[in-house]
């Protein structure tokens, strides 16, 4: 054996002791920022370095973070999506000016022909300039010469395709060209902007510039609500991933923390370097949710929610609150790790836990949600509902608490659920023995769970809820196979023409159509200019006004009081005003006009009420009123088609389109809120699905965790002959018990939830069964994932190498 | 072995007769060699000489003369002296150091402070041991570890003794 | 009592775990260049004392002095101070980091110390190749044998020139030969430097290593070379 020879340089330039002063305590060590950079970058390297199991924790603290940040840097950019789309619908409309500026080179006669093809709005503008400078709206460089238009590419995709062979007979333009980005809301938008080849001067006004002075509506309380509950639905499980994932490797991380503690690092730096291993998964995290969220806010175009379609760069959220979340959220997954490692103290020989085990109290287990469901039931009790901040926020903070609260109930529910377990076969016996001796991780896991699909039902149901009124409304006024359509009136022959063209419109049963204007008394009554025009008259032909009233005899020239009896009721003889002022700032020259004495009295016909039924208080004959004098009289059409007809509505449409461009159609034919409900609720699905399977990793990781510390047992069972299949299901039990009482926790809390919101909201209270199991059954599902997955390693850590020591 | 010391410890919980002392000794450290009458008795009467022990009486009768010796101070001294001098460490100790620790034990006196002593001894010689290996060539080094496998194996015959004393002390006291 | 010119010295040491006493009254000193071995059956507090005259525990009574400190009065921060800049430790097994490299776990307590990181691996490497096991340096624990590991252990233990060097049964985990070539190193290059070692063991091969050994039994101690001299 060699004998060390001392060198003649020393090791470290310090070969010895000999000429050591007395020992001396040294001063402290590098402190402050130089220390803290020190042991964070050392931890970076422990994370870093430390092979699988290192990488594993890193990877998983990466991706919770990752889907933490993307999820939160998606909440804050709704605020953002809204008011840009508020921007974009600002910047490009006008609505109508106060005082109409006259004609002049810089402006244009303005009007609206939107239209529905297939369920699908299109937005439609009408142009026509005075001059040779009109104003342009964002996007458009110049507008469509006549008869030609400009489209957004969403609306060239659709009338290139084949199926659209009716809306291109309805837009009958010549396409000059494409919308710019600038002019659109959303990338899916469908719009155009067309010159007709005449455009009359009652069909729109004129304005001089685009871009109106209008602030959007807040969000409603419900809206606030659901991006709530959505944002506490989804990151609860996200920060419980978190949780479960830094715990991963826990043991032997407090091993290298303890040997570096041996050589004289204190208490602070282990705690630094703990952070700092931390701090590099989240950072990575950070950057990985920032390039899952700008990757996923690609997809925007294709998403339309609440018809609502977005650019991708419209979905930013504003620079603080992603400033907040790159600071917060890592910052977040250190505190939760140092949390983690609360009354635990890592000493040079190992760790002590000095933390007394934890007694599940009850009170304020049942305080947060108690509070919660006090905040909500009074408030479900106002009636009507009000949007005020301060019923919105207790609407929030209740809803939050219910849910929150079903986390910190959870444990307490499993301890004492389990500690009343007792007999069963061996597998059930290991299993609720494992629980009751530690049921934590498996609880924390299954809290998220249970705030995932609480939150889920909850929203469904207000979903549901809200469905189900406008559903009822639809199917109500839907039942009979009717168009409205209306547009500004010039004379009845229009009308007539109008009413010729749609009877010979393939698939229509019957029109109707009148005249109708509102008409006041003369002299106007003082100090009420609301009630200047309060009296309904309707133009038409005897055929039309028949269907209104009984009729004895009638000929052109008739007129006819009705015998309702309203304070717009007017009598034979009177004098009315035909040009009454809207409102009090109309300055218009009024038309008299008498009632002729000879006017008879009759009864308007009974129908059934529906949302366009007008109660009449004056029939008139085409030749005994000029309709040109009447303050904005309106075509009333009604239409009735068959619906065994192809395209029967679209066919309507089109006729309608070329009677009028800018004539509106009040229909329930298509029920907007479908297409909504449907994606909402693929949505959710989905939603629930991706958290519950980040769930049920989580949960893998930490049974998977428990295994393996517990080798040496399972080797030790295998050995005295345990059957695989009883340790299996041993395995399952122990997920299932915890699993299956959050799962009936959140079944209750959602349901409560959502029943509580319905009823603040005055909708009725309706659960859509299937759903609601289907959302469960999920949850089942990720039980059986978890197990079926933590069977090969259990497997493989029953071989007899677990009984070797290392 | 001292024989003589031996005798003398047990002579040192009361006076005895020398059949007494060869049933004693018999009893606690023959098991391998009993010891004669012969060696008793010439072992004593050297005793005598040397004034370690006295003849408390003797019986009138028959056979062999019946004398009881019992130990006198200087025999007290000369003992503690011997159970307090550690062994020269050899190979095949054992059974010395077993009578010590067992006499200490009769005799009320700190077995294992004697067992400290013995293993201390063994590590004076192990170190020189050590040493020599460590400057000696392979022979040596060779030589020395075979002495040192042994040396250990004493001592932890030491170890194993002086964790089992109470037990011991138990026994020999029946 | 503390005897004159000794580097680390203990008195009246009591140490209790549970209802368990691991030290009752245990004295103890060692000089500057002076390597007591600790012998004693398993159980009976040579770890204890170990950790207690290292700063790791606190005794429940008793003082432990360093020169002019007490070492039981100092704060954590303080102790960890010295474990870093004065004491050198070697365990079993299980101190070094699995995560850093050879060099870079031997440079570790220099780092921690506020060493930059390229002169704290240049001693370190110095180290290494004295203790002959240089050529692990990029290497992690896992990937090396047990004797090289401690050997590194034994490097990471003197690179910052401690006056005390702590070793737990440094050889427990190696055969014989390997054995008895840390211990070869780490005495020899201890007394080069003039450092203390307490050496803890339950082998007398190992502590034939030793100038002096006491034994601990039941918690108290027997200096029985102290008593001959």
């Amino acid at each position: 054996m060699s004998l060390l020879r001392p060198r003649a340089t020393a090791a470290g330039g310090r070969t010895g002791g000999r000429d050591r002063p007395a020992p001396t305590v040294p001063g402290a060590p590098p402190t402050g920022r130089a220390a803290w950079a020190r042991d964070l970058v050392m931890g970076i390297r422990f994370a870093a370095g430390s092979g699988r199991e290192g990488w594993i924790r890193t990877a998983l603290t990466a991706t919770g973070v990752a889907l933490g940040v993307a999820v939160l840097l998606l909440g804050a950019s709704v605020p953002g999506v809204l008011d840009t789309l508020h921007g974009r619908e600002k910047a490009r409309e006008n609505l109508g000016q106060a005082h109409p500026p006259r004609a002049a080179d810089d402006t244009l006669r303005y009007a609206s022909a939107d239209t529905v093809f297939h369920g699908a709005p299109i937005r439609g503008r009408l142009v026509r300039p005075d001059g040779a400078h009109p104003p342009v709206p964002p996007g458009v460089d110049r507008l469509p010469g006549p008869g030609r238009m400009l489209v957004s590419p969403a609306l060239k995709k659709l009338l290139d395709s084949p199926r659209a062979g009716l809306l291109r007979q309805r837009l009958d333009y010549r396409v000059a060209g494409t919308i710019g980005d600038a002019g659109l809301l959303g990338p899916g938008e469908l719009t155009y902007v067309a010159q007709p080849v005449t455009l009359a001067a009652a069909d729109g006004y004129r304005i001089d510039h685009f871009g109106k002075d209008w602030n959007p509506p807040p969000m409603r309380a419900p809206t606030v609500l659901l991006v709530i509950m959505t944002c506490v639905a989804l990151l609860t499980p996200v920060m419980v991933f978190i949780g479960t994932s830094v715990r991963f490797g826990n043991e032997r991380r407090e091993r290298r923390l303890a040997a570096i503690r041996l050589v004289g690092a204190d208490v602070r730096t282990t705690r630094r370097i703990a952070a700092g291993e931390v701090l590099f998964g989240s950072l990575l995290g950070l950057v990985a949710g920032g390039a899952l969220f700008l990757a996923g806010r690609q997809l925007a175009p294709v998403v339309t929610l609440w018809d609502v379609n977005v650019f991708p760069s419209d979905v930013a959220p504003g620079p603080l609150a992603a400033a907040l979340i790159a600071v917060l959220v890592p910052a977040a997954a250190v505190l939760v790790t140092l949390f983690a490692q609360r009354g635990v103290t890592v000493e040079p020989l190992g760790v002590v836990r000095h933390r007394p085990p934890v007694r599940r109290r009850l009170w304020w287990r049942v305080a947060l949600p108690a509070v919660g469901a006090l905040v909500l039931v009074p408030l479900s009790r106002e009636r009507p509902w009000t949007d005020t901040p301060l019923h919105t926020l207790g609407l929030a903070t209740g809803a939050m608490l219910l849910l929150l609260g079903v986390t910190t109930l959870l444990p307490w529910l499993v301890q004492a659920v389990v500690g009343r377990l007792h007999r069963g076969p061996v597998s059930w016996q290991l299993a609720i023995r494992r629980l009751q001796l530690s049921s934590g991780s498996a609880t924390r896991a299954v809290s998220g769970i249970t705030v995932a699909v609480a939150g889920a039902i909850a929203i469904h149901m207000l979903m549901t809820g809200m469905q189900a009124s406008y559903t009822r409304a639809y199917a109500e006024s839907g039942k009979e196979p009717r168009i409205s359509l209306w547009a500004n009136s010039k004379d009845w022959p229009q009308t007539q023409r109008a009413l010729t063209a749609l009877r010979a419109t393939p698939g229509v049963t019957a029109a109707r159509g009148t005249v109708d204007a509102l008409v006041g008394p003369l002299p106007h009554p003082p100090g009420r200019p609301e009630d200047a025009a309060r009296t309904t008259v309707t133009v038409g032909s005897c055929a039309e006004l028949r269907s209104l009233a009984r009729l004895d005899s009638c000929h052109d020239g008739s007129v006819f009081v009705t015998t309702t009896r309203r304070e717009g009721a007017v009598a034979p003889g009177a004098t009315l005003d035909l040009n009454p002022p809207r409102d009090a700032y109309e300055a218009v020259r009024p038309h008299p006009w008498t009632v002729p004495r000879t006017a008879r009295t009759v009864p308007l016909l009974a129908h059934r009420p529906s949302p366009d039924r007008v109660v009449y208080d004056l029939l008139v004959t085409p030749s005994a009123l000029d309709v040109g004098r009447l303050n904005g009289p309106t075509t009333e059409l009604k239409v009735v088609f068959d619906r065994g007809t192809p395209d029967a509505v679209e066919h309507i449409r089109n006729t309608a389109a070329r009677i009028d461009p800018t004539m509106n159609e009040v229909s329930a034919v298509d029920n907007p809120h479908d297409a909504q409900y449907a994606s909402v609720l693929d949505g959710l699905f989905a939603g629930a699905v991706v958290t519950l399977l980040l769930i049920g990793s989580g949960l893998i990781i930490s049974t998977v965790e428990q295994l393996h510390e517990r080798r040496r047992l399972l080797s030790t069972l295998d050995a005295h002959g345990t059957r695989r299949a009883t340790l299996g299901w041993s395995v399952l039990w122990q997920t299932a018990v915890p699993v299956v009482l959050g799962l009936g926790l959140a079944l209750g809390t959602g349901l409560a939830l959502g029943a509580l919101v319905l009823t603040m909201i005055d909708s009725a209270v309706t659960v859509n069964w299937p759903v609601v199991a289907a959302i469960t059954g999920i949850g089942g599902a990720v039980i059986l994932f978890v197990t079926a997955l933590s069977l090969p390693p259990l497997w493989r850590m029953m071989r007899p190498d677990g009984l070797r020591t290392e | 072995m001292s024989i003589g010391h031996t005798l003398l410890g047990l002579l040192e919980s009361g006076p005895r007769h020398g059949y007494d002392l060869k049933r004693a000794f018999d009893a606690h450290f023959g098991q391998d060699r009993p010891l004669h009458y012969g060696q008793v008795y010439s072992t004593m009467s050297r005793l005598l000489k040397n004034g370690l022990v006295e003849v408390d009486a003797v019986e009138a009768g028959a056979g062999p003369e019946r004398k009881r010796y019992a130990i006198t101070d200087a025999g007290i001294t000369d003992v503690a002296q011997w159970l307090a001098r550690p062994e020269k460490p050899e190979p095949y100790l054992q059974s010395t150091l077993f009578t010590k620790v067992v006499l200490a034990l009769l005799t009320g006196r700190d077995a294992a402070e004697l067992l400290d002593t013995q293993r201390a001894e063994h590590l004076r010689l192990m170190r020189g041991l050590t040493e020599r290996k460590r400057t000696g060539d392979l022979a040596d080094q060779l030589i020395c570890d075979h002495a040192l496998f042994h040396l250990e194996a004493d001592l932890r015959w030491l170890e194993v003794t002086a964790a089992r004393l109470d037990k011991l002390a138990e026994a020999v006291r029946v | 009592m503390t005897p004159e010119g000794s580097l680390l010295a203990a008195e009246g040491l009591c140490k209790t775990y549970g209802a368990t006493p691991a030290l009752d009254g245990v004295e103890f000193s060692v000089h500057p260049g002076e390597v007591v071995a600790v012998m004693g059956p398993s159980g009976s507090g040579k770890s204890t004392l170990l950790h207690c005259l290292a700063g790791i525990v606190r005794p429940d009574a008793g003082t432990v002095r360093y020169g002019p400190h007490e070492l039981t009065a100092l704060s954590d921060a303080r102790r960890s101070a010295l474990r870093r800049t004065d004491f050198g430790f070697v365990f079993q097994f299980g101190q070094l980091v699995p995560e850093l490299t050879g060099l870079e776990n031997v440079a570790l307590p220099l780092r921690l110390n506020g060493t930059r990181r390229k002169e704290a691996e240049r001693q370190a490497r110095e180290w290494l190749e004295r203790l002959e096991v240089d050529g692990a340096a990029a290497q992690r624990p896992g990937e090396i044998s047990g004797g090289q590991g401690q050997r590194i252990a034994v490097a990471r233990a003197l690179v910052t020139g401690p006056r005390v060097i702590f070793a737990d049964e440094p050889t427990g985990a190696l055969d014989s030969l390997n054995g008895e070539r840390v211990l070869g190193l780490l005495t020899g290059a201890a007394r080069d430097t003039n450092a203390a070692v307490v050496l803890v063991t339950h082998e007398a091969r190992v502590a034939a290593y030793s100038d002096r050994e006491i034994v601990v039994r039941d918690g108290t101690v027997k200096d029985i070379l102290a008593g001959l001299r």
